[in-house]
């Protein structure tokens, strides 16, 4: 499984709020809120952002309200994997269970710039930015959470696994 | 490599004989737990898992106590579409306001004899933490959590590394376990222990009643723990034998411990007997002062209750210190009995007449006005002293009242005196 796409570089504490503000909670189609992701904090985002693309950003990605609407907004959006040093608890469990892969990682969140290109090997850890030549290896997903993740979040994999 | 209490629990659930904090594992749970607020959203994930039963109708727990006796209209089809699918599946515990076995969440899971060392617990609720008092693992997801693990009796986890806190000597005076908490989350914060157990550790453990444990443990997620844990004990155990009489003569539980020389992010050290009574301004758990220490606040409401203090201990003691007094005319004290076991335990030990003498107002055996629900919410400006474990903008009413963290000595003297103080002030 890989992810490969240009870099929206973001800071530290990126905030629930900022990835999906409250006012449009009021839905919970993704489509719908895909299309106000990030704006608090970067209004030309859902222009700009193209499938496959990456965030990165630093610590404590996802920090505020537990609401499992924040991925769901990112991975509609198009992003294939969000890139971080650390990741607030309740957001870690929601990016994984609505299917967001989501990768630790000090070095390449300091590392790389907004706008490079990047892949991500998600069976190895290793994020490759190609526009500098630089490696940097995250932990790889165990193999149940690749599963989610493909499943599209934990609901298809236990679906999937009920019918099997 | 050596093991935190937490990891050999987690190890055990996920079947593995060794794991490492940040490892995601896949782990068996012994009950989930879901409540009127975040059942009904998890009811509609469960049906899109193609499920056609709970994994287990003995090891799902239910309980409509947030907005019970129901609010409105809404809280009332919450409710309803808890119980038709608590029906539907054949939800052994699945409770109504009034049966002996109903309460808030926290306070009936462990009497009902849910609760047991080594269990591995998930609830919708992120107060779930309280049940390590037992020595269990126990932590709060969200809705699409409790969807799967009713349908397959899993979860994962990452394995989280731990703080350990170590208590010597004894509390004194009118300090409680409500007091020593307030005390930690005031020195490492309200992210102090983000992602981490607190695993709590020392001689001084053995001086702690359970009802103190469990304060302790309820309010491990306020300083952003992932789970408080003690370690088992006599009195863990007499405990057991009392609440789940069955479960401790077959002795389906396991005791961990953790390794001697198991590694930890930090290690933090209390002298128990240096604790002093505890307040938490508004509008964070962390705001802690100790009493005495500060100017003088007038009060409106004292709320005496909810998973954290609603025990029959904290009712108890309560009324010791409420005897021959009445709340200052002019302010409201709201007694909130933790279950409907403990309501009656409190009337059949006259403790329920204690506080009508005292002129409190007795609830019904659910969570009322600690979240804000019902049942004694605050208009604009108003302060309330509360027993309960938040003290969040807007949490008890109006975003402009304003709730104060105390344990129960504390909430008492308070309705006693209509400003904040403790029980050494009612004599002055
Ligand atoms: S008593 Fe308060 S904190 Fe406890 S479960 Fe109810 S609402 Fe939550």
């Amino acid at each position: 499984m890989n992810a490969k796409g240009k870099v929206f570089k973001y800071g530290a504490n990126v905030d629930t709020d900022v990835i999906i503000p409250a006012r449009y909670l009021n839905t919970s189609d993704p489509k719908e809120l895909a299309k106000h992701c990030m704006e608090d904090i970067d209004a030309t985002f859902v222009d700009r952002v193209q499938d496959g693309d990456i965030i990165v950003a630093g610590p404590n990605f996802g920090c505020g309200s537990s609401r499992e609407h924040a991925p769901v907004a990112i991975k509609a959006s198009g992003i294939s994997c969000v890139i971080a040093p650390s990741f607030a608890r309740i957001f870690f469990r929601n990016a994984i269970n609505m299917g967001l892969p989501i990768m630790e990682s000090k070095e390449a969140s300091e590392r790389i710039g907004n706008g490079d290109e990047v892949e991500v090997d998600f069976d190895t850890g290793e994020i490759k930015d190609l526009s500098t030549g630089e490696v940097f290896t995250a932990k790889p997903f165990p193999e149940f959470i690749r599963k989610i993740i493909e499943a599209d979040g934990l609901v298809g994999y236990i679906a999937e696994k009920a019918k099997s | 490599m050596s093991m935190t209490m937490t990891q050999k629990i987690l190890a055990k659930h996920a079947g593995l004989d060794q794991v490492v904090p940040g490892q995601l594992i896949e782990a068996k749970l012994d009950l989930v737990l879901g409540n009127d607020v975040t059942t009904p959203p998890a009811i509609d994930v469960f049906e899109k898992t193609n499920a056609t039963q709970v994994f287990d109708s003995a090891k799902v727990a239910l309980v409509p106590d947030h907005f019970t006796p129901n609010k409105d209209i809404k809280s009332a089809e919450h409710c309803m579409k808890m119980r038709r699918f608590a029906k539907a599946f054949n939800i052994e515990n699945y409770y109504e306001i009034g049966d002996p076995q109903m309460g808030v969440e926290h306070v009936v899971l462990p009497e009902n004899g849910l609760i047991a060392p080594g269990d591995a617990i998930i609830g919708a609720d992120s107060h779930t933490c309280t049940y390590g008092a037992l020595g269990a693992f126990a932590t709060g997801v969200g809705s699409t959590d409790l969807a799967c693990a009713m349908a397959t009796g899993q979860t994962w986890f990452r394995v989280p590394e731990a703080i350990k806190i170590v208590l010597t000597g004894s509390l004194q005076g009118h300090v409680t376990g409500k007091d020593l908490i307030l005390y930690i989350i005031g020195m490492i914060g309200v992210d102090g222990a983000l992602y981490q157990s607190m695993e709590f550790a020392g001689p001084g453990v053995a001086s702690l009643s359970m009802s103190d444990r469990l304060t302790i443990c309820n309010m491990a997620i306020e300083a952003g723990g992932k789970n408080g844990i003690f370690p088992v004990d006599e009195k863990t155990l007499a405990y057991l034998q009392k609440y789940a009489a069955e479960r401790y003569a077959a002795e389906r539980y396991q005791v961990f411990a953790a390794d001697e020389d198991a590694e930890y992010a930090r290690v933090i050290e209390i002298k128990l007997d240096d604790v002093q009574l505890q307040v938490a301004f508004p509008h964070l758990p962390e705001n802690t002062k100790v009493l005495g220490e500060f100017e003088r606040v007038d009060i409106d409401q004292v709320v005496i209750g909810s998973c954290t203090n609603g025990r029959l201990e904290d009712l108890r003691l309560a009324a010791s210190i409420f005897k021959g007094h009445k709340v200052k005319k002019g302010i409201r004290c709201i007694v909130l009995p933790g279950s409907q076991r403990v309501w009656k335990e409190a009337l059949k030990e006259g403790i329920l007449e204690v506080f009508a003498d005292s002129e409190c107002v007795i609830s019904a055996a659910t969570c009322g006005p600690c979240l804000g629900g019902h049942m004694g919410i605050l208009a604009k400006g108003e302060r309330c002293v509360s027993t309960t474990n938040r003290n969040f903008v807007g949490r008890m009413g109006h975003p402009e009242s304003e709730v104060y963290l105390a344990g129960v000595p504390v909430a008492v003297a308070s309705a006693v005196l209509g400003y904040i103080g403790g029980p050494d002030d009612l004599n002055k």
